[in-house]
């Protein structure tokens, strides 16, 4: 029932908004339809903390620990998302940089990315899910290109061609998947799809197979993730859309993503008995981590400065999985947790700072502290979080995969410690004169949403402090069920 | 069976056409042939999955084979046909590496792919796996294609062409997906379709040319 209504209503939603999208009321309806998908998730919740996994649909849906914990977070930052895009939108059609049908478009097409991506989350069935994460995709590009200028067309054709060009890959790996699942447990059914039947035979999984499928599959999802070298088209598509899309697209797609590789990852070093997949995955990690920190020195565009620094986090995040055991995993979940909640806040403050300002270059942006102490404060103690500063999430995670990194990689952990450190120096010696100094910014005609900011920034304080216990366990829980024990 | 041979033979018939239409595509530079070449490789497609479902009498490869004819060998070739005429652009613009060079490169995709093929194929139990490596072949040289390529359209057709390799693949190594999956990965190309035609115009009406060399602004330097 909870379940139902959690898919259900962003595809209505759609549907909805796909007529009404234009009218005064659809920022609101936007935030009413997240606001149901919201309860479903949480409902589905307690459900599970209570019954434990449940599958849905004969078997072709099914939450567990691992991503109930990730449609809860979906859920959560859409519904700031929408409540954010509420004033956003507003203010970018009084603009006239937004009419009617792309307003009708961008909300319509909000909604059924989320759905897609709770699909892609909640199906148990890996062909569905690659059909899930491809939707996301088709459902963005033409969000990324709202504008229509120039550079957010160049940004949406690389997106939609180099990430089409990824998910194939992914298909392919699925293809493979398929051929080894099925001698095992026939092709009857479709359940040498699900992923709860192959987690129960991936010990009988030809191996050869496997990992040929698993370099298909990290490479095709891995684009997604933006996962140095492949990660071309994150910057662009991050930079050229509507900011709440640039929030929902780093801080939701990109989780989503990794969730598929983990998955696939799961299966496959179950069959494989090396660690041929975790070492390509600490691989692409380090690899994401040290190019992207380099990058960021040349970031003149804020949002594109921030995207790197998305590509540089989802780099850590595949290097904590990578390392895997209960330690690593338990802190790279919190790590996706505490990433998205920080970087969407963060893009929600730029959001309104470059609308005062006119611009997205941050030599351009100055002293939001005088005009908004909100948004200023808001940017600065985004940034703090995001470099890893006590007391925020992104420290205790940050150090629980350093000192794992210690004990496990030692090799790797002096290249982690430079990399955050370069990043630091870039995006704090970028942000600092935005938010002091004096100002170039003007009113808006409409309050800036402030309050998804701090509930966000709330949140990762909280996690950096305290983390409650039943949500503790139920990391417990996922970490150790991805660890495949 | 008895005439399981011969059947046989014609579905390698079949495979190796696959591949030749992928070279043909590879050196072809105009975009309404490589659209051409592209519906005879959904045709192809259509006929070598029509023969596997008789042969094994497997229901679901019927439709298969029947949405494989409809869609990729009739209907995408007849939108990217009117787009091309809506649009104008019937030629692509100089290739990157020049033809000698890009049917090299592809010969030697040819035996990397056979090479990449050979634990798939001793492992699958299908009478077609020896056209796997060919499946294979046929995505790579999609992607030398999409590589090698100016025009957005022309960089389309060789998606589409991976696409036709892809399920070649999922055919010869396991005859196809399951249903539900052919299905959604259908309506996700078509999807794909639409955003694309959309996308174009869009390209357009900002640049007046669907040349991508427009479209490369966005550098780090930026």
């Amino acid at each position: 029932m909870e379940f139902l209504a959690l898919l259900v209503a962003p595809i209505l939603g759609a549907v909805i908004l796909a007529f009404f999208g234009a009218r005064r009321f659809a920022p609101e309806a936007n935030v009413a339809i997240s606001v149901v998908t919201f309860a479903a998730a949480c409902a589905l919740t307690v459900r599970v903390i209570s019954e434990g996994s449940i599958t849905a649909a004969n078997e072709q849906f099914f939450i567990d620990p691992f991503n109930v914990f990730l449609v809860t977070l979906t859920a959560f930052v859409s519904l700031n998302t929408s409540l954010f895009s509420r004033p956003y939108m507003r203010i970018e059609r009084e603009h006239g940089r937004v009419n009617s049908a792309q307003s009708r478009l961008y909300h319509s097409m909000y909604q059924l990315f989320i759905a897609a991506m709770l699909i892609a989350l909640t199906t148990n069935n890996m062909g569905l899910m690659w059909v899930a994460m491809e939707a996301a995709t088709l459902s963005t590009v033409l969000l990324v290109t709202l504008y229509r200028t120039p550079s957010s067309l160049e940004a949406g054709w690389k997106y939609f061609i180099l990430c089409g060009v990824g998910i194939a890959q992914a298909l392919f790996g699925t293809i493979l998947l398929y051929v080894a699942a099925e001698s095992v447990l026939g092709a009857e059914g479709m359940s040498a799809l699900l992923w709860t039947h192959l987690n129960g035979v991936k010990g009988q999984l030809e191996p050869a197979v496997l990992s040929l499928a698993f370099v298909f599959l990290l490479v095709g999802y891995g684009t997604k993730v933006g996962l140095a070298p492949l990660h071309n088209w994150l910057p662009d598509a991050h930079a050229e859309g509507p900011t709440p899309i640039s929030a929902v697209l780093s801080g939701l797609l990109l989780n989503v993503a990794i969730y598929a590789v983990v998955r696939c990852k799961v299966l496959v070093e179950g069959s494989l008995k090396s660690d041929l997949p975790s070492q390509m995955l600490m691989g692409f990690g380090l690899l994401s981590v040290v190019l992207a920190a380099f990058f960021l020195w040349r970031q003149r565009d804020i949002k594109r400065l921030l995207a790197y620094s998305s590509i540089e986090h989802m780099g850590i995040i595949a290097f904590a999985f990578g390392m895997g055991g209960a330690v690593a995993n338990f802190a790279a979940l919190l790590h996706m947790t505490v990433h998205s909640l920080t970087k969407s806040a963060i893009f929600f403050a730029v959001g309104h700072a470059a609308q005062k300002s006119g611009t997205q270059i941050m030599d351009d942006i100055r002293g939001l502290l005088t005009l908004s102490p909100t948004v200023g404060w808001g940017l600065m103690l985004g940034t703090l979080a995001i470099l890893g500063m006590p007391p925020f999430g992104v420290f205790a995670s940050e150090f629980l995969i350093l000192t794992t990194a210690m004990q496990q990689q030692p090799w790797a952990t002096p290249i982690l410690l430079m990399a955050l450190g370069v990043a630091f120096a870039a995006i704090f010696g970028r942000v600092q004169p935005m938010v002091f100094g004096e100002t170039t910014a003007k009113r808006l005609p409409h309050p800036p949403a402030l309050l998804p900011v701090f509930a966000h920034l709330a949140l990762v304080l909280m996690l950096g402090l305290y983390i409650p216990s039943y949500l503790a366990d139920w990391y417990r829980l996922a970490a150790r069920l991805i660890a495949g024990q | 069976m008895s005439n399981s041979s011969i059947d046989l033979q014609l579905l390698n018939a079949f495979a190796s056409l696959l591949l030749l239409l992928s070279f043909a595509m590879l050196s072809q530079r105009r975009i309404v042939t490589m659209v051409k070449l592209l519906a005879m490789q959904g045709m192809l497609l259509g006929l070598a999955t029509l023969l596997l479902a008789v042969r094994t009498g497997q229901n679901h490869l019927y439709i298969s084979a029947a949405l494989t004819l409809s869609l990729k060998a009739l209907f995408m070739p007849w939108v990217l046909h009117r787009l091309i005429k809506r649009l104008g652009v019937y030629w692509d613009s100089e290739p990157l590496l020049n033809i000698t060079v890009t049917m090299l490169a592809g010969l030697l995709i040819v035996i990397f792919s056979f090479g990449l093929a050979q634990p798939i194929a001793e492992f699958a139990n299908t009478a077609t796996r020896s056209a796997i490596g060919i499946a294979v072949a046929v995505v790579l040289l999609a992607f030398l294609t999409m590589i090698t390529r100016g025009k957005a359209m022309s960089q389309v057709v060789g998606f589409l062409s991976m696409e036709n390799g892809l399920f070649f693949g999922a055919m010869s190594a396991s005859y196809g997906m399951p249903m539900i999956i052919e299905l959604g990965v259908a309506l996700d190309v078509l999807v794909a379709m639409l955003v694309l035609g959309v996308f174009f115009f869009q390209i357009r009406e900002q640049f007046d040319s669907l040349d991508l060399h427009h479209l490369e602004k966005l550098r780090e330097e930026k």
